[in-house]
């Protein structure tokens, strides 16, 4: 069993937990996720880990409620406990050592973005992060971000920062130049868009993607993704992919795979949930 | 289930047989037919096929066996059980030992006495399959195994005394559990490590319900736990922990983490919506519980159902197919019936369910619609050539034959290959050319101390072969950690000659 110790809910539907998992909180690497199964009769579900305590034996997990599964996640209060955490999966994150790296983070894309924004600081890379949200109450880790170097924040309604959104920004930074890497990751539409505005400008850029997933050890090939042509599994040989290879519209297309499904499972958590995210 | 709780002449009020006086008389004995839910009735749920030997039919099939003096049943079987000795003990009435004697030989006998396949194994070997029908030894394993599940009470309890050794054992599956048992009943203090959050492997999330219930698997496990063995949930090893770490922590390791990559067709149109490994199939449906429609795990629940592979896997993913509603579940294979490698029992348990078998087709590429969910398999007819290295005749594509099969979910059953995630975290550990783990004769990888069995150094066999190795290893694994190497020509932990495999479980 793992104790939630600590819950910070980040905007409206995007909550912080603090978990214990001394294990995972011992060997994690910037990039790398956990499987979370929440109870008995739970989903399993893939959650990249946002930060680690060796010391405390605690992860961080940043959650965005978006179906059953994770909203009863976040619904969560601190002293309850999950009670399966998988880990760490996945592959880390392959940083560059120098220059200057943007990081481009969407909704809850900025908490996974954030511990390699962290790596990469450590290692005396120049960070630019670039981060937006619907309006902004949708903004987040904004103050974490700015501790490790610049921030760029956009909302799609202006209403705090840059008007539009964080792909006009990047823009702007790629035609100043002297981009060495880009990091994005957030919703595949976000991903897509920057994928296909670094490539004219020939920076490397890499992104998380957040396939349907069972097992993450490679055992379901549920979370096939296609990359230069060739099936990867997204749990093993990822999550995270050179972008510019990266088949975007089949990954678009493979999740909405249960749609219907989780649409179904809203309906059942009702009202009580509703009031719950907005709370 | 229909464990049989008390071992008694049943509610009927007939009474047990009378007692053949010689073998001529035992000889004119018909084998008895296992009790199963009809197929049109079962096609439609998850209870059991098999309902298991009421005790007239169990008392009646062990009248059978003529006790060879040179048992060849006992050779056929992967872990040696000591099959006339437990038959001899519930024909005189005496299931508390014809049990003991069971559970001494095999750590799974529940396990074993549904899925094993018999009619390659110890029903072969029979002599009485030689006139007419071997003894169902299948079904009375599973009647003593069954019995003493329900009645564990009854058996002496287990004391061994303790070495103070530890062993780590990675993967929970056939061989990981019969291992934990075998190290266990020597003393040694054993813990088993298992990358999902449920103890067993492939018997929880590969073989379905309606073949070997999950209660079943979890009270052979809670009998394990009783035996002094500890489990690890949740701990994928080349992630979690390496190999060279556990090393420093373990007296010695058993690896038995099995084959799990799926293998795929590579067709055009495999990553639709709708296709799916059968391991993803099967491990949300059993697993993850997703038959229930109050599962939080989802499923595609196919109106027309095409299984692609002829072994078990294949059956089991068909037979759960249909359960979820298909009105058509198909098996696509590509060379004939005669080469079917699946159990006979399994394919014709779906035969009976209403399964269809298209023989020698091949896919070739998934349809799917403007939205890009799966609307056909288009295939190829196949003619059989000269035999292949496997003894079977290798099928060739003739020209111009395609043709579709209509269906709305495609699962690819075609087998499975090592997967690199535990290898891959000990780079001194050997691999084959195909990414099997190295392993003497004795069991023991290029590490000193490190052993290995089941699917991961053999490629995707069966259940019993891997348990097999998994008491061949843990006896090999005690004369390591007793000093006493290499073991004893006759503790029985050589290698036996190679095995015929078949693919799947």
């Amino acid at each position: 069993m793992h104790p939630i110790v600590e819950r910070e809910q980040l905007s409206p539907n995007v909550t912080r937990l603090v978990v214990e998992a001394p294990r995972i909180a011992k060997v994690r690497r910037p990039g790398q996720f956990v499987i979370v199964r929440k109870g008995p009769g739970s989903e399993r579900i893939p959650l990249t880990i946002a930060d680690n305590d060796p010391d405390t034996g605690t992860i961080t997990l940043v959650i965005q409620a978006i179906g059953r599964s994770t909203t009863e996640l976040t619904s969560m209060q601190v002293g309850e406990s999950i009670s399966d955490i998988a880990g760490p999966l996945g592959s880390e994150t392959h940083l560059v050592r120098s220059g200057h790296a943007v990081c481009v983070g969407g909704g809850v894309g900025t908490a996974v973005l954030l511990p390699i924004v962290r790596a990469l600081s450590a290692v005396g890379v120049h960070v630019t992060s670039v981060i937006g949200g619907r309006s902004k109450d949708w903004v987040i880790l904004e103050r974490e971000l700015s501790e490790l170097g610049d921030v760029v924040t956009c909302t799609d309604d202006g209403s705090y920062g840059r008007h539009g959104f964080v792909t006009e920004a990047l823009k702007d930074l790629l035609e100043a130049g002297g981009v060495d890497a880009v990091y994005a990751i957030g919703p595949v539409p976000m991903m897509r868009a920057v994928s296909e505005m670094t490539l004219p400008y020939n920076v490397p850029t890499t992104v998380s993607l957040n396939a349907i997933m069972v097992d993450g050890t490679g055992m379901c090939g549920g979370c096939r993704v296609t990359i230069d042509g060739e099936t990867k599994y997204a749990c093993v040989d990822g999550p995270e992919f050179d972008a510019h290879k990266v088949n975007f519209r089949e990954l678009s297309d493979r999740l909405t795979t249960y749609r219907t499904f989780e649409q179904q499972a809203m309906d059942k958590l009702g009202a009580c949930a509703t009031t719950e995210v907005k709370a | 289930m229909t464990a049989p709780e008390s071992h008694a002449p049943a509610d009927n009020g007939a009474l047990a047989p009378s007692k053949p006086a010689s073998n001529k008389e035992r000889m004119l004995i018909e084998r008895v037919a296992m009790p199963e839910q009809p197929g049109a009735v079962r096609a439609h749920n998850f209870g059991e096929v098999n309902q298991g030997l009421t005790y007239q039919l169990a008392m009646l099939e062990a009248e059978r066996c003529i006790q060879c003096p040179k048992p060849f049943c006992v050779d056929g079987c992967p872990v040696r059980v000591n099959i006339p000795r437990f038959i001899k003990f519930l024909r005189d009435g005496e299931i508390a030992q014809a049990a003991e004697s069971l559970l001494d030989d095999n750590a799974l006998p529940c396990v074993t006495g549904r899925v094993c396949p018999q009619e390659t194994q110890c029903e072969q070997v029979c002599v009485r399959n030689k006139k007419g029908n071997s003894v169902a030894i299948g079904y009375l394993e599973r009647y003593v195994a069954d019995w003493a599940q329900a009645n564990m009470d009854k058996l002496p309890k287990f004391e061994p005394a303790l070495t103070g050794k530890k062993v780590g054992i990675v993967g929970s599956g056939p061989a990981g559990l019969t291992a934990a048992g075998e190290l266990a009943k020597r003393g040694h203090d054993v813990t088993v490590f298992e990358a999902f959050h449920a103890p067993g492997g492939v018997l929880i999330y590969g073989i379905p319900e309606f073949r070997l219930p999950k209660d079943i698997v979890q009270a052979e496990v809670e009998r394990l736990k009783g035996m002094g063995v500890k489990l690890e949930l949740n701990s994928v090893v080349g992630r979690t922990y390496t190999i060279p770490e556990l090393r420093e922590e373990y007296d010695a390791l058993f690896l038995a983490v099995g084959a799990g990559l799926p293998v795929f067709m590579n067709v055009p149109g495999e990553n639709f919506k709708g296709v799916y490994s059968a391991n993803e199939y099967l491990t949300r449906v059993n697993l993850m519980g997703a038959w229930n429609p109050d599962s939080q795990t989802p499923i595609l629940h196919g109106q027309r159902v095409a299984v692609v592979g002829g072994g078990n896997v294949a059956m089991d993913a068909v037979r759960t197919g249909r359960r979820l509603g298909a009105a058509e579940a198909t098996i696509v294979y590509r060379r004939s019936a005669t080469e079917l490698p699946a159990r006979a029992e399994e394919v014709h348990h779906a035969k009976d369910e209403g399964v269809r078998f298209e023989y020698q087709v091949a896919p070739v590429e998934v349809l799917a619609d403007e939205n890009r969910w799966v609307t056909g398999l288009k295939c190829v007819r196949m003619e059989l050539g000269e035999p292949d290295a496997s003894g079977r005749r290798r099928p060739k594509p003739i020209p111009g034959s395609e043709f579709v099969i209509e269906c709305d979910l495609v699962v690819v059953a075609i087998g499975t290959k090592a997967n690199p995630l535990l290898t891959g975290s000990a780079p001194e550990l050997k691999v084959n050319e195909y990414g099997y783990l190295l392993a003497d004769e004795y069991g023991m990888t290029s590490m000193p101390g490190v052993f290995a069995g089941g699917d991961i150094v053999r490629g995707a066999a069966t259940v019993i072969l891997a348990m097999g190795d998994g008491k061949r290893s843990a006896v090999a694994i005690d004369s390591w950690l007793n000093g006493a190497w290499p073991p004893p020509p006759e503790s029985g932990a050589k290698k036996p000659e190679k095995e015929a495999a078949v693919a799947g479980n």
